[in-house]
């Protein structure tokens, strides 16, 4: 029996607490998104969530196993989330070898080549999404019309490019559908309700702090409210800059990344202030409608420079300082 | 309900051992006590081989300021002094003791009347506790008559007693406190006369809130002035000195600094315990209560247990060791140490015994870190402990100073939060080491 004893150093418990108990936490965070993006969206939303992911952990099985030589560990579920996401950042009626391709880039470029999960610098789901953005322009945006939409329309704008183009267009209904999630955009961005209910429990579970997202929101809401202020026009209207695009799906489930975000709680502040400041100013004076996932991946080249830069409250530096 | 303000966790509290009374284990057919504590100059063995030795006999004198007197636990005799080893895994000096009958030195009070009255002066209730060989029993043995010796030109303001016990599955303080409080009481009142101070807080955890209500009583009925029972809310480490400070009266102390400077003294509650059985009884320190605990463990329980006593003793007191141990720790599971057999002795830091079975007792395949940042906001002194693991592995030294390395108090919040189960504290406490040692060699 003595000889079977193991000698390690303290402490000799551990919390239970596992990657993959925090990333399927997420995936339970997406739910509601994803239910309200089948509602509005049709059964192409499923087909391509479905699909993604395949393709995500498919692709990151093969390159674990083939190409680096070493025990694929698909079952953490970052790659699960990774396809959820990039699903979510697409339109629901994107073909589907362009989704392929930009699983294979998000998976194979963005992630494993930097050495698979904790090693990448940028958010795989967000770099994918810009780089399907970029290669297939047309595709990226032709966005499939709403659920209930009472025009016979085949393709649809989404509220921001109408904002940014034609403001008159713009729906008398339009907060009340923004906030349901019924505009048009890429499939798990447009319920800002289902998205905010995901991170009541990424913080109810802890798997999150308030930090990040609140301090993007806020930082929208009050960099166009002061807009708005000054020049009253519904293209600098807060609230609509809050509830519609990708705001909330990026500033929730993007920016939150663990990997790529910063560490220290000033840190996340400084990260999300930035990442909320430059959404808007892509949004308003830059080439496309959506400022987002740009500002996430800007931000993401910067984490190391903030962890750098910001350390965690020490305890009796209070004191030390007087 | 107060807590600290940084950092730390809540591990599953698993006190089975709560509410049982204290058994006294019977004597051991020979006590081996170790005449080295693990901190400070070693005793210097008086007894030789064949010496005839009484129950509180001194046997072992302190080798300098910080360093403790050691007693004979049992009565008997000498029968050699050589190396043993002990809870920390080294062997140390240790005087072997064949029990013969329990005889004790005529001037100790053993009858349970609580005596209140104390008449000493400040200087000799300090030698008293220092001739008694009192460290702190809370697991750091740190000498107690240090600790009620401020350095010049230092005040203590108030004394905190340390009546925590966050560590998971301890209850041997718990236990004691509900069935001595008086006893308790009065201790920290020669604690208070001790440091010319008027101002006491006992810390306890609401997880014992029987022995909150039984001390707030106490004190009424004892009508004892200046002690006040602070409530705090269940969060580890809120035993670590430095928590504890900050819990109770707001205060940090800086790094690197001792709790004299923001004006606190604290002491644990058995210490006191053992404080008043010294001033108040003449007894010396040779014995203490031992926890005897683990999921498999048939009847966990608290002991009263002389030291020297081989665990493997006090062990039988509960049921056999469960067949299914995979990991045997002396103290508590977030810093007590692994130990290789039961045949050590009970010491004055041991708070308790705990059987892990061998499934509790593996750790997982080590992941990436996801710099998630649990670590960092479960670090109770405001450290990265991901960065200090990174500067340790890649022997950064002077990176690993620069943030602090040598803060870490060793809790294991970081090891225990982390979800990709990264041997944090593993590498930390080595960087620590190395830390140290570079830093003594630069102020040679």
């Amino acid at each position: 029996m003595a000889n079977k004893l193991v000698i390690s150093p303290s402490p000799h418990v551990h919390s239970g607490d596992s990657i993959s108990k925090n990333m399927y936490g997420v995936l339970i965070a997406l739910i509601p998104a994803f239910l309200v993006a089948i509602y509005v969206f049709g059964l192409d939303a499923l087909k391509i969530t479905v699909l993604s992911v395949l393709f995500c952990v498919g692709f990151e099985y093969l390159i674990a196993k083939y190409i680096m030589k070493r025990q694929p560990s698909i079952s953490d579920g970052s790659a699960i989330i990774t396809g959820v996401l990039l699903a979510f950042n697409v339109p629901s009626n994107l073909p589907i070898w362009i989704l392929a391709l930009g699983a294979l880039f998000t998976i194979g470029v963005v992630k494993m080549t930097f050495g698979g999960l904790g090693n990448n610098i940028f958010n795989p789901a967000i770099a994918g999404r810009i780089f399907l953005l970029i290669s297939f322009p047309v595709q990226m945006t032709t966005w499939p019309v709403p659920i209930h939409d009472t025009t016979d329309a085949i393709t649809s704008a989404t509220v921001l490019e109408s904002m940014k183009l034609a403001p008159e267009t713009l729906s008398p209904t339009l907060l009340q559908d923004v906030f349901f999630g019924i505009q048009a955009g890429s499939l798990g961005e447009t319920g800002a309700l289902a998205l905010l209910l995901g991170l009541a429990f990424l913080l109810w579970r802890k798997i999150i702090t308030w930090h990040i997202p609140i301090s993007i929101l806020g930082t929208v809401f009050v960099f166009t409210g002061i807009l708005y202020l000054v020049h009253p026009v519904p293209e600098f209207n807060p609230i609509i800059h809050l509830l519609s695009g990708g705001l909330m799906l990026g500033a929730i489930f993007m920016a939150t990344d663990y990997v790529t975000s910063p560490m220290t709680k000033s840190g996340m502040l400084i990260y999300g202030v930035s990442i909320g400041f430059l959404t808007v100013c892509f949004r308003l004076w830059g080439a496309y409608p959506e400022g987002i996932s740009f500002a996430i991946l800007l931000m993401n080249a910067f984490t190391p420079l903030i962890n750098n830069y910001t350390t965690p409250k020490r305890f009796g530096e209070k004191c030390a300082n007087k | 309900m107060k807590t600290f303000k940084i950092g730390g966790v809540h591990p599953e509290e698993n006190k089975f051992s709560a509410g049982k009374t204290i058994i006294t284990t019977p004597l051991p057919k020979q006590a081996i006590i170790p005449v080295a504590a693990y901190l400070g100059a070693p005793s210097v063995p008086i007894v030789a081989k064949g010496d005839m030795v009484k129950v509180g006999q001194l046997i072992g004198q302190s080798g300098g300021f910080i360093s403790s007197n050691v007693h004979s636990s049992v009565s008997g005799k000498v029968a050699k002094i050589e190396d043993s080893l002990d809870a920390s895994g080294y062997k140390r000096s240790s005087i072997f003791i064949d029990v013969d009958g329990d005889e004790w030195l005529e001037n100790i009070d053993r009858s349970p009347e609580l005596v209140r009255e104390c008449h000493l002066s400040p200087e000799e209730i300090i030698k008293k506790i220092a001739d008694a060989g009192i460290v702190g029993l809370g697991g750091a043995t740190f000498p107690a008559h240090v600790k009620l010796s401020p350095p010049p030109g230092k005040t203590a303001e108030v004394l905190i007693i340390n009546a925590v016990e966050c560590e998971p599955y301890l209850t041997c303080d718990h236990e004691l406190m509900l069935e001595k409080p008086n006893e308790i009481l009065v201790g920290v009142t020669i604690l208070m006369k001790a440091l010319k101070i008027n101002r006491a807080i006992i810390g306890i955890e609401n997880n014992k809130k029987d022995a909150i209500e039984l001390f707030k009583k106490q004190i009424k009925s004892l009508n004892i002035q200046g002690v006040e029972i602070v409530d705090l809310k269940v969060q580890y480490p809120q035993g670590g000195e430095k928590q504890l400070i900050d819990a109770a009266i707001g205060r940090q102390v800086p790094s690197g600094a001792l709790p004299i400077e923001v004006g606190a003294v604290v002491m644990n509650v058995a210490t006191t315990f053992a404080v008043y059985e010294a001033v108040q009884k003449n007894k010396p320190l040779i014995d203490r209560v031992v926890t005897i605990t683990g999921k498999s463990v048939k009847t966990p329980g608290n002991f009263l247990v002389r030291l020297g006593t081989p665990l493997a003793n006090v062990v039988e007191q509960a049921g056999r060791m469960p067949e299914d141990t995979g990991k045997i720790v002396a103290g508590g599971p977030m810093m007590g140490r692994a130990v290789v057999s039961l045949d050590i002795p009970t010491a004055k830091g041991s708070a308790g015994v705990l059987f892990m079975t061998e499934k509790e007792a593996h750790r997982m395949q080590i992941r990436n870190c996801i710099r998630c940042a649990k670590c960092v906001n479960g670090c109770p002194m405001g450290l990265n402990p991901t960065e200090l693991m990174n500067f340790t592995e890649y022997e950064v030294w002077d990176k690993a100073e620069k943030c602090a390395i040598t803060d870490c108090i060793e809790c294991g919040s970081c090891s225990y939060i982390c979800p990709a189960y990264r041997p944090l504290l593993d590498y930390i406490r080595l960087g620590k080491g190395k830390v140290m040692t570079i830093i003594r060699g630069r102020n040679k």
